[in-house]
């Protein structure tokens, strides 16, 4: 009986998940005259007219593969300055170590919104302004601490034997860095990176702020459906769709690290 | 682990430094010398000390939105706490059902955050919505664009769709880093079912409900894009917060001096809920 009364309780919750989803799946196919017309709960005269114009529009596309450019180059500099940090932290003392590691997570704690204003007047000086590496540093400011406390608390759990052991056997850090540790803490760095493409492909404002034409993201272009008629809510509701396939993939990638990596190690 | 001494780990740290010094120090240094400043135009500014600062600390409208801010992050750290735990509980311990469980739980953390604006804003109108429909139907009188107190139902409810999910894979993770033993040793005991919960479970998760409540915490005090697509802050300003207000000074006013002094009263009150929220469940902890 208590079993049952579990399970309700969850398919309950999932389905207050998945039918928002749905209904958003539903708009996605239908006409926008057809939406304001009448309710319905499936759609009545199934289309795919809506995603036929995001492929052939001009702006859209360029929109998504503005996004995934900036989220990629993002986790690549996050994991690269992150991983030799991270192993620093986790296996040397010294001095103004545990200061340095709490500022980081600040970093964390700090609104977005605060850094608006010198983002903008920073990139536009260096004249970064409307470029995929301004975004892309700009999310560093929350993507490398998150990334530095995953693969601390991940790099923690292998022991330092391992290191001893390769550097009697004459293997040069880099040497054993790239070959040995890394491939040991893998997951490690699955988790990381699914943190890291997350919170940069989620991320709305400082994109918003930080581009205009050239780089301008798939958030950005998703407010051209707002017209002078109204909004074509069919159209908003395809790029909605659209916007849940990339992550909708990297959860199926890590869905054996997903629930180890949230135990993040040490607060 | 027994850590070694070893300065030249400075140089392995150095990386994250640069990265962060131009995405972090940069910019915070640039916010505190605005806000002790006038600035009419790039060449004309003047010096006026603090007077931003006690301009911000006295205005009313602000004043209202911090109000608006900590309700609304209190509210929603209550519902998505318990609520998470509680789900959690019910997950399944093994089987396929726990990857496609993992999977359907993970997808709204995934959402663009603008998104999920969308996806409310479509889910809960009175004429096309799900939401809406079924509401009214019910003989409730809801409309989210019109009433205030239906505007902040919405985007409240929004929050625990968005973020429940969070809290419920942090505790995951716990449950299932608490060895079998324990519950061996409970079932000999004879321990009843909320017995094991207290006793048992609840002591071993405050590690990871540490990380949730400070995390939730975080972000549901700098909470901005879902709000400002579904309602845009209103009606009125019920649904405006701080994010939102500072974004709206900064941005689209311009209003430099002022925005930047509110920025570091905003990150200041940000640090220190954190801290006492980290040392009250720390010190629960220890008692």
């Amino acid at each position: 009986m208590v079993f049952k009364a579990r399970y309700i309780a969850l398919i309950v919750y999932l389905l207050f998940l998945l039918i928002p989803i749905y209904w958003l799946l539903n708009m996605s196919f239908q006409h926008n005259s057809e939406i304001l017309r009448s309710f319905s709960l499936w759609p009545e005269n199934f289309t795919l007219n809506n995603y036929a114009r995001i492929f052939t529009e001009r702006g859209w596309a360029a929109g998504y593969v503005n996004s995934l450019i900036y989220v990629f180059m993002n986790t690549t500099i996050s994991l690269l300055v992150a991983l030799p940090a991270a192993y620093a932290f986790s296996r040397f003392r010294f001095t103004g170590d545990k200061h340095l590691f709490f500022w980081l997570l600040t970093n964390r704690m700090a609104p977005p919104a605060v850094f608006l204003l010198p983002f903008f007047n920073l990139y536009q000086s260096v004249g970064l302004f409307d470029t995929h590496i301004a975004v892309a540093l700009a999310h560093c400011l929350f993507s490398v601490p998150l990334a530095v406390w995953i693969l601390e608390g991940f790099m923690s759990g292998v022991p330092k034997e391992i290191d001893e052991t390769a550097y009697i056997d004459g293997y040069s850090f880099p040497r054993f860095f790239i070959t040995i540790f890394i491939p040991l803490i893998r997951g490690g760095i699955g988790v990381a990176v699914f943190f890291c493409l997350m919170f940069s492909w989620v991320e709305l404002l400082l994109a918003r702020t930080l581009t205009s034409v050239d780089a301008r993201p798939i958030s950005v272009v998703m407010t051209r459906s707002i017209s002078a008629t109204g909004v074509d809510w069919g159209l908003l509701a395809a790029a909605g769709v659209l916007t849940l396939i990339p992550g909708a993939l990297v959860i199926y990638f890590v869905r054996n690290h997903l629930a180890r990596g949230f135990a993040l190690g040490r607060v | 682990m027994e850590r070694t001494r070893n300065e030249r780990a400075w140089l392995l740290v150095l990386p994250v430094m640069i990265v962060v010094a131009f995405s972090a120090i940069i910019p915070l240094m640039t916010v505190v010398n605005y806000s002790v400043q006038d600035i009419l135009d790039p060449y004309t500014r003047f010096f006026v000390g603090t007077e931003w600062f006690r301009d911000i600390l006295r205005d009313d409208s602000l004043h209202a939105a911090l109000g608006r801010q900590l309700v609304f992050s209190f509210t929603v750290l209550l519902i998505q706490i318990p609520l998470g735990i509680a789900i959690a509980l019910c997950m399944p311990t093994r089987g396929i059902w726990v990857a496609i469980t993992l999977v359907a739980l993970a997808l709204p953390l995934l959402v663009p955050w603008n998104v999920v604006g969308t996806i409310w804003q479509l889910f809960a109108r009175q004429d096309i919505g799900l939401l809406g429909v079924t509401i009214n139907a019910m003989g409730i009188d809801y409309n989210y664009t019109g009433s205030r107190m239906g505007a902040w139902l919405t985007v409240v409810a929004m929050d625990v769709w968005h973020w429940t999910s969070l809290v419920v894979l942090l505790c995951y993770s716990g449950l299932r880093a608490i060895p079998d033993a324990y519950y061996q040793a409970a079932r000999i005991d004879g321990a009843s079912r909320w017995a094991v919960f207290r006793h048992v479970q609840l002591p071993r998760l405050t590690g990871v409900l540490t990380i949730a409540v400070l995390l939730r915490f975080m972000d549901s005090f700098m909470i901005y894009a879902e709000p400002f697509v579904l309602t845009g802050g209103g009606p009125g300003s019920s649904t405006t917060f701080l994010s939102q207000y500072l974004a709206t000074m900064a941005i689209g006013q311009f209003d430099v001096g002022r925005a930047a002094a509110f920025s570091l009263i905003y990150f200041l009150i940000i640090l220190a809920l954190s801290w006492v929220f980290y040392t009250i469940i720390t010190r629960s902890q220890k008692g």
